[in-house]
């Protein structure tokens, strides 16, 4: 059931130059998972539509959700000034997730791009959990060597960096990790930059493997009610009745293959 | 009468509570929200004779207290909603507005004859889209093309007809006059007002469509001051919007001489609004020892 409620700031950071590491404890997190988000309420006078952030992690016994965001305008600029103890408004929680039971016994490659990294960790987290013995590769890509989560992620599986100068791992990005590591997959999930999407969408159909990708637009509703936030799809949508699928509630997370970007 | 009941065209409103079209889907998406058998009525997205794709994105932008759409009516055509969203809204005990567009003429009449044997209780005809390039508000923005599809949607219409009017105009009495001449049962306003925003850091439009209609607490006294003109101007009912966010915001239409109001962009950043309308209305006539909410229509000269 979605609801919008308050939450508490418990922690927040800054790990790197404008990207913001906050917990927040709230009832939401009985519910969330993998791949899922929440809409943040800016209190600003002149903003009033939730942000859209993807869950980070979650701590089901602390009743508590991370998120980890990329200062873009005034409302994430708002949210990272918020210390703990802070009241935070929330809708939640939105969105499909990630499907973790395909992964099921096989070679499973992680990629996240930028502000597109946070949701992999609870993914890998789950992942983990599910199956003690996964073989999970994760290749993650930053513009520099202001890296974050990288550690965090390091729990979960072996973990490839792509910088785009060059100045820890690969430089180029997620993809040229994977090829000069020569790393096999049967099963890919992704989150990231369109431009990042799209290379991973042409990888996975050229080397025929499963591919699940996160995308992202500009919302209102977040709730499936406002048909803002659509993307295109191969096929006719179940719901819409036209070539298009809600990000927000039949979202975010699609097949690589059914979506048209 | 119960204090909240309202009446238009002789439908009965246990409240004057309504949500305003494209804001609250077919019901479905806020019924996780809202008990949607509490609403005055649930006005349906535009619906058309056909599926219609829609514009691209992005097609949503925040603004200074309000934002901009350009969805551009994406809506999965009359038949799927008879099959699907209709059964859905009729498991409630609340009224049901088909909000219905169209490219042509004729494309309403399409859609208008298909609902004339289903459970609806009123039709509000969009001529007042700004977001798609035909049809919608080219029917709105002239009075002599709203009385003609008026008229001709009148002839047609078996439930009671509401129009809505755009604010994208010189005069909107003179709008709301020519529905009244050609039969219009009620009007309802203010549709969005056309925006344009420009993401300075991209050199872009923040909407691929490049303009939207600008909606919430941004347009509401632009809503309240046309709603009032067109009370003063007409003698059917009005059914108020434009930015409302609470229970004062929507007496404030009614005094202004709406019979009944409608939440729109504000479900958005509240999804609870239409019940708290509800239970706030209901304490300011408690408050102020009113018996009857229609007593307020108007009551502001």
């Amino acid at each position: 059931m979605k609801k919008k409620c308050a939450g508490n700031v418990i922690s927040m950071q800054e790990p790197a130059p404008d990207i913001f590491d906050m917990w927040v404890e709230t009832e939401l997190a009985k519910e969330a998972g993998a791949g899922q988000f929440v809409g943040v309420f800016p209190m600003g006078e002149s903003t009033l539509l939730p942000r859209p952030i993807s869950i980070c992690e979650v701590d089901k016994e602390k009743k508590a959700i991370r998120l980890v965001f990329r200062v873009a305008g005034k409302g994430t600029g708002e949210f990272s000034h918020y210390k703990p103890g802070r009241r935070v408004m929330l809708l939640g929680v939105l969105g499909n997730g990630y499907p973790l039971s395909p992964a099921t016994g096989k070679k499973i490659l992680l990629l996240g791009g930028g502000i597109g990294i946070p949701p992999i960790l609870q993914l890998a987290k789950q992942l983990r959990e599910n199956e003690i013995n996964a073989e999970i590769t994760i290749a993650v890509g930053y513009r520099n060597s202001d890296l974050f989560l990288k550690e965090d992620l390091e729990q979960y599986g072996k973990v490839l960096v792509a910088t785009e100068d060059g100045s820890i791992g690969t430089k180029g990005n997620v993809l040229d990790a994977v090829r000069e590591n020569s790393v096999e997959a049967q099963i890919i999930y992704a989150c990231g930059p369109l431009m990042m999407l799209k290379a991973i969408k042409q990888y996975a159909e050229e080397k025929e493997i499963l591919a699940y990708i996160s995308l992202e637009e500009r919302m209102a509703c977040g709730v499936g009610a406002c048909l803002g936030c659509v993307c295109k799809t191969t096929k006719k949508d179940a719901h819409s009745h036209v070539n298009n699928a809600r990000i927000c509630t039949d979202g975010p997370v699609f097949e690589a293959k059914e979506v048209d970007i | 009468m119960n204090k909240m009941e309202i009446e238009i065209a002789g439908v009965h409103f246990k409240n004057p509570v309504m949500t305003a079209s494209g804001t609250f889907g077919s019901g479905m998406e806020y019924g996780e929200f809202v008990d949607l058998n509490k609403l005055g009525a649930v006005v349906t997205k535009g619906v058309a004779n056909v599926p219609w794709q829609g514009n691209e994105t992005p097609r949503v932008a925040e603004t200074y207290g309000g934002m901009l759409n350009a969805i551009g009516l994406q809506n999965p055509g009359i038949d799927v909603f008879l099959k699907r969203d209709l059964p859905f809204l009729k498991q409630f005990d609340t009224r049901v507005i088909v909000n219905v567009c169209g490219k042509s003429v004729q494309d309403y009449l399409e859609v208008v004859e298909k609902l004339s044997d289903a459970p609806v209780d009123m039709l509000e005809i969009n001529i007042s889209c700004p977001n798609v390039k035909e049809g919608a508000i080219a029917f709105g923005q002239k009075a002599e093309s709203v009385y003609d599809i008026t008229k001709q949607i009148k002839d047609k219409a078996k439930q009671p007809v509401i129009m809505k009017l755009s604010p994208n105009v010189t005069d909107i009495t003179e709008m709301a006059r020519a529905a009244e001449a050609a039969g219009a049962d009620a009007l309802s306003m203010i549709n969005t007002i056309t925006g344009m925003k420009i993401d300075i850091e991209r050199k872009k439009f923040a909407l691929a469509n490049k303009t939207g209609g600008l909606s919430g607490p941004a347009i509401k006294p632009v809503a309240v001051r046309m709603v009032y003109q067109c009370a003063n101007a007409v003698k059917i009912p009005i059914i108020g919007m434009g930015g409302i966010a609470g229970a004062e915001d929507a007496i404030e239409f009614m005094m202004a001489g709406a019979t009944a109001v409608a939440a729109g962009a504000m479900n958005f950043v509240n999804p609870y609004l239409t019940e708290e309308m509800i239970s706030g209305m209901e304490r300011f006539l408690e408050k102020h020892g009113i018996d009857d909410i229609r007593e307020i229509i108007g009551c502001v000269k």
